[in-house]
């Protein structure tokens, strides 16, 4: 099926998300000029296929569930933010927070993502092919973030049952996160993951594994307690 | 909020198109800074033993003709804006004629005023003009009040310019202290106390990317900053980096913005390097 294709230059950010949740499930759809508008394809609650020839702005993706979305480009802040199921893939660099508070779904980013990638991460996969910034996975709560390059400072600072792989060097842990060995069950999720991201520059059994070391993470909803 | 946008020309047959690209990318950053906006140009450079003067006065109808006569400087107009070039060291028989200057450098000219930053950029018909590099500021007033003087670029020392966002919450003392080592400020604006910092370094020897870490160990806040000098063009950022910055650095160009919607319209930008600084970051770019 041809994909509709829509133009930022011609329709606003509001008219183009609105024609696309018109759209059938299984619909394709590019969008040409994004020139770095925000909010674009954001709260699409269906299997879209959705191509941006170019680079966007802020959130996009966002909310969404179900939905296959590719940047050719560079994206702002906070792409794939909330996101429940679906893919999402940025073929140049993310900004600030890529992925945060998602839920499910998997996020690739070709290139390198900037500070606070994966926080509060509730579920889902992230990964990025090149560095990433500081403060990555704070309080993340549940999925697995892989980066194939360096990792800044802070790394998985609070985290709760989320589970970081690095391949390259890692600036400094923030507090209750360490290392851990790699299990067999770590590296299936590695060679899935790349699989799905189309990673073939990691070696998935040298790999750190970072998990929570569970000394700020106390919390028991089976003992009696006021809060 | 406010946004912040700079370009640094590394291909001088860009160097006409100078007006038209920083308008652009101003226009893009509006509803960021509805309050004030303005811009700096750095082109044009002047002869040795001259220095340019950008001047503005409150009176629409000033006669700058006779000033610019009185103090034997040269008068150009771009729109409602004013620069005379003359010999160094006329501020102070300028400024006797209740006419601020904005900006003093051999390559600097600064503009700016309150207002939609659309109508600022035509006020001084700035899409016209020729240039290597440009810095410019859309405002959004949180420190001080909505005025000219409160909007940014910040130029004060020859050819420096500052343009910010975010806020410093030490500035004050900061203030006092440079104060007592001679500066003198002209407004209650936090990012006079940045620009008049690095100023003051860079008169004392330091180049601006060292005056820069002496800022991040001084100034206390949340903040991206975008400075310039005659030949140098630099973004800094704090440790926590919750205010934006998006460079693009391309053959022909280093661009810097507070989104990248402001240089999505730049020549060629797909084939540009397109990232985020991280935190604590200086990146200097010389010509």
């Amino acid at each position: 099926m041809t994909p509709t294709v829509f133009d930022c230059e011609t329709s606003t950010v509001r008219e183009i998300n609105v024609a696309l949740r018109a759209l059938p499930s299984g619909s394709s759809a590019t969008i040409l000029n994004p020139k770095g508008r925000h909010n674009l394809a954001v709260g699409m609650i269906k299997d879209l296929n959705i191509t941006f020839e170019g680079s966007v702005g802020h959130y996009v993706g966002g909310l969404c569930d179900g939905i296959n979305i590719k940047v050719n480009g560079f994206c702002g802040w906070a792409a794939g933010e909330n996101l429940m199921n679906g893919t999402i893939r940025v073929t140049g660099n993310a900004s600030e927070r890529v992925g945060a508070t998602a839920h499910g779904g998997t996020i690739v980013v070709e290139g390198d993502a900037s500070t606070r990638a994966g926080i509060s991460l509730k579920g889902g996969s992230i990964a990025i092919a090149g560095d990433i910034g500081d403060f990555a996975m704070f309080m993340a709560q549940a999925g697995i973030l892989l980066v194939g390059g360096n990792v800044g400072e802070a790394l998985g600072d609070s985290l709760y049952e989320a589970v970081i792989y690095v391949a390259g060097t890692v600036k400094s842990l923030g507090a209750d996160a360490r290392y851990e060995d790699i299990t067999e069950s770590d590296v299936s999720k590695i060679v899935a993951l790349c699989e799905t991201a189309g990673f073939t520059h990691i070696d998935p059994n040298n790999v750190k594994r970072i998990a929570s070391a569970k000394q700020l993470y106390n919390f028991n909803s089976l003992k009696e307690q006021k809060y | 909020m406010c946004g912040i946008i700079g370009l640094h020309l590394l291909d001088s047959e860009l160097e006409p198109q100078l007006g038209s690209l920083v308008t652009a990318m101003l226009t893009q950053m509006s509803d960021r800074g509805p309050d004030s906006a303005g811009i700096a140009i750095y082109g044009d450079v002047v002869d040795q033993g001259l220095l340019k003067y950008s001047c503005r006065s409150d009176d629409r109808n000033f006669d700058w003709i006779s000033l610019a006569a009185k103090c034997g400087t040269r008068l150009v107009r771009h729109g409602e804006g004013v620069v005379l070039t003359g010999v160094p060291g006329l501020q102070s028989q300028i400024e006797s004629h209740d006419v601020s200057i904005i900006s003093t450098g051999v390559a600097v000219e600064v503009f700016k005023d309150v207002g939609a930053p659309i109508s600022v950029l035509e006020r001084f018909d700035i899409e016209s003009r020729v240039g290597y590099q440009g810095v410019g500021h859309t405002r959004l007033a949180t420190e001080s009040a909505i005025t000219t003087d409160g909007s940014h670029p910040f130029s004060t020392h020859d050819d420096l310019c500052v343009v910010h966002n975010g806020s410093f919450s030490n500035y004050f003392s900061v203030k006092r202290d440079l104060e007592a080592l001679g500066e003198k400020f002209l407004t209650e604006n936090d990012t006079e106390v940045a620009a008049r910092l690095l100023g003051y370094e860079m008169s004392h020897g330091r180049d601006l990317g060292d005056a820069l870490k002496v800022l991040q160990k001084t100034l206390d806040g949340f903040y991206t900053l975008l400075c310039a000098t005659q030949n140098e063009f630099a973004v800094a950022r704090d440790s926590v980096s919750c205010k934006p910055a998006v460079i693009a650095v391309h053959d022909r160009y280093v661009a810097m913005s507070s989104e990248y919607r402001a240089l999505a319209e730049l020549p060629d930008i797909d084939k540009a390097k397109v990232f985020e600084p991280a935190p604590n970051e200086i990146h200097v770019w010389t010509r």
